[in-house]
């Protein structure tokens, strides 16, 4: 029981730090239209900055200037790159993205170098806030946990109660309409990309010291943030929340239950070969939840989008 | 989906001289490379080159000419070379010529197709691009779940010489592997060809370029989609087999999101609106990575640079940029290009030579060992810590920048002039 609940509070982390990513690149893509396949590199981008930041002026500055800097990048990155591939069609400004992180990745090698880099959590959050059990859990986590719905609450709050917030969601729907109100809408797009990314940059920021800062660290994240947000339903906010929690969820308790293929087998009424090893079916008998806790996602992915392309809470086509 | 560039379309039908000659001319480079290039590390690079081309080619099937932009188009030939490496370890092995075995590649790279493609090509666009990134991703994972086949972390290696000899060539050396890979490159290169050219090619393009339309004349854009994607894995799967004849290895890295990238990559620079943009791409790709690798570690960089540079200015791509200047040769205006083509570009790649060599510079500043400071770069070497060398490519760069800007008014002018009949002003 202990265990479940130290499980919930994980794969809520994970959940949160997914959903911090596709929270922007959903509203992207509502807006824009464009998947954008460099949002990772942005989170990337949060977590080296922060670094650097934080060598001089402490991890809280670090927090509080790196998503900024991200931002401007981003809406530059609108601004002067893919404002310019759009008139070419959507199949272009995706390659144009693809082609940005492979690039952003380039350069971070090149400044940061190929290793790992020793960004580390405050000192002030470190050590267990409370422990369930026998189980302790880091302050870290909590500061986590309590930041990401902070964000959340206040995406929500612009976007429901402030009157930026209804630009945005009628330019959401109807741009063109919008654009004829007299509402700059390029200059919307461009906000909204800045913000998508400085968000993207927030979630560098806390998850670097954790999940390790290094240059992969925006492939190996990056298509997963994907996955989340078709499974939600590209363009949906609360679609992103659940697709973030469901695949933080399912992915943390497949690594901490080890169920085993062979269990399963054997209690269906199959009897194991042996040995083992030399069995065609060796791979299927030896599998186990940890091995496939990653490509769950995928899974889900490819069955939402045969059988549901609108994804969980989608109004409409991918 | 209408933005990608139209391929060039010729209605006359029948195979006249003109059309044969660049395959013949093909052929005949083909047999004679060896002969220029003799060395084995060019053999090796024209090997790799060959496989490349057919995949980029049967990557262009669905990203040119069926509008549709996959990010796993490695797993049909990860799983297709897997096969073949599989079969090379078999007894039977021994009773099959070994130049028949990228058909059976292609084979399986087909099936696999045939299957995924079955959901995954109901509709175009971004929820294509999705289905194959998962798809992907999720064979790239089971490569290391299901070791029986995959072969895990280390991969499957075999031997290609146990193969039935073929009329006495039992491909022990480059040069045989390199006629053999030349062989099934024109030969797929052709069938290629010839695919986009029947209704069924034509077809994809309608449908690339308006799905809804292409539905009112009758045609299930679905299965049109279909039939490309099917295509396409065959040759990806040949161009896999190919690739476990050439390297006898295939591991997890055949199959992952880096290599279908990096197809993409090769596709889109050499241009995907033309049949053989593919090709050049292939080429140019391959000589940059062999060319720039031995002299930079940043090569990947300059690449990336390269990649985002032509999605942003030249969209159809270096054989996009080729086919512009058909129209001034054909109106015998091309003379007026070449001065101002001469003064605005040779000052743009001092800019760039001298931008790299400060990227260099900084480089090796930040990245070296503790107390070495010597590099060597463009054949000459000095020490990073010295001013000289700062000063040098800052200058390069930025006088180059400002003649190309200066000149490129001039060469804007003197192209529209040149794409005029009798060459006149405005």
């Amino acid at each position: 029981m202990d265990l479940i609940l130290v499980n919930l509070i994980d794969g809520l982390v994970t959940g949160l730090l997914l959903f911090m990513l596709s929270a922007g690149l959903t509203l992207i893509f509502s807006m824009m239209g464009v998947l954008n396949f460099a949002h990772a590199s942005f989170y990337m981008l949060g977590a080296y900055f922060a670094y650097q930041i934080s060598i001089y002026l402490g991890f809280w500055m670090g927090l509080l200037i790196a998503p900024l800097l991200v931002g401007i990048v981003g809406a530059a990155v609108e601004r002067y790159g893919l404002r310019r591939v759009h008139q070419y069609g959507h199949v272009p400004e995706l390659i144009f993205t693809f082609g940005l992180a492979l690039l952003i990745e380039e350069l971070v090698k090149f400044i940061w170098g190929n290793d790992q880099i020793p960004y580390q959590i405050p000192e002030i959050l470190e050590g267990a806030a409370f422990s369930i059990s026998s189980y302790d859990i880091p302050a870290y986590k909590v500061f986590m946990i309590f930041l990401s719905l902070g964000i959340f609450a206040g995406l929500l709050f612009v976007m429901t109660r402030t009157r930026v917030g209804m630009i945005i969601q009628a330019a959401l729907s109807y741009p063109r309409t919008v654009e004829a109100l007299g509402h700059n809408v390029p200059l919307v797009f461009m906000g909204v990309f800045g913000v998508g990314t400085a968000l993207a940059g927030v979630a560098g920021v806390i998850a670097g010291p954790v999940l390790s800062t290094f240059p992969g660290m925006a492939f190996v994240l990056g298509s997963i943030v994907f996955v989340t947000i078709v499974i939600g339903g590209l363009g949906s906010l609360g679609g992103a929340l659940v697709a973030a929690l469901i695949i933080g969820w399912m992915t943390t308790f497949a690594k901490a239950y080890n169920i085993r293929m062979e269990d399963i087998l054997t209690g269906v009424g199959f009897t194991k070969p042996e040995p083992i090893w030399d069995s065609a079916w060796a791979d299927l008998w030896t599998l186990t939840s940890p091995q496939i806790a990653d490509i769950l996602p995928y899974l889900l992915m490819i069955l939402i989008l045969v059988f549901r392309p609108y994804g969980l809470f989608g109004k409409r086509d991918v | 989906m209408q933005s990608l560039e139209k391929t060039q379309t010729r209605s006359d039908g029948g195979v006249s001289m003109k059309s044969a000659m660049p395959w013949i001319f093909s052929a005949v480079m083909l047999v004679l490379m060896p002969f220029i290039f003799q060395s084995n590390s060019a053999i090796t690079i024209m090997n790799q080159m060959a496989i490349t081309i057919v995949f980029a080619l049967s990557y262009n099937m669905l990203l040119g000419q069926g509008g549709m932009l996959s990010f796993g188009h490695a797993v049909y030939m990860g799983v297709g070379g897997f096969v073949c490496v599989h079969v090379m370890n078999w007894e039977i092995f021994g009773s099959i010529p070994l130049p028949l075995l990228p058909l059976l590649g292609g084979v399986f790279g087909m099936i696999l197709a045939s299957m995924v493609g079955y959901f995954s090509t109901r509709k175009a666009g971004t929820v294509f691009a999705m289905i194959s990134l998962g798809v992907g991703e999720l064979i790239a994972a089971c490569s290391v779940i299901i070791v029986v086949f995959f072969g895990g972390e280390e991969g499957v290696s075999g031997d290609r010489t146990y193969g039935m000899p073929f009329f006495g060539v039992e491909f022990l050396s480059q040069i045989e592997v390199y006629y053999l890979t030349a062989g099934w490159l024109l030969i797929s290169a052709l069938l290629m060809y010839l695919f986009s050219r029947t209704p069924i090619g034509r077809m994809a393009n309608a449908v690339r370029d308006n799905p809804e339309r292409a539905e009112f004349l009758g045609y299930s854009s679905r299965w049109v989609r279909y039939n490309s994607f099917v295509a396409a894995g065959f040759f990806a799967g040949i161009a896999g087999g190919l690739f476990a004849i050439n390297y006898e290895i295939l591991t997890e890295e055949n199959l992952n999101l880096t290599t279908s990238g990096s197809i993409l990559l090769v596709t889109f620079l050499g241009g995907v609106g033309v049949f053989f943009g593919p090709v050049v791409g292939a080429i140019v790709f391959t000589l940059l990575q062999t060319v720039l690798s031995l002299e930079t570690e940043i090569w990947s960089l300059y690449v990336g640079a390269l990649f985002v540079a032509t999605v942003m200015f030249f969209p159809s791509g270096l054989a996009g940029v080729m086919q512009l200047h058909i129209a001034p040769i054909k109106l015998g205006t091309w003379r007026l290009l070449v001065m101002p083509y001469i003064i605005t570009l040779v000052p743009a790649i001092i800019c760039i030579l001298g931008l790299s060599g400060l990227i260099e510079l900084l480089f090796h500043a930040r990245h070296t060992a503790i107390g070495e400071t010597e590099m060597t770069l463009f054949w000459v070497t000095f020490q990073h810590t010295e001013i000289l060398p700062w000063v040098v490519f800052a200058v390069k760069a930025v006088v180059g920048f400002w003649l190309a800007r200066k000149n490129a008014p001039q060469m804007m002018d003197a192209w529209h002039r040149a794409n005029k009949p009798d060459g006149a002003d405005t």
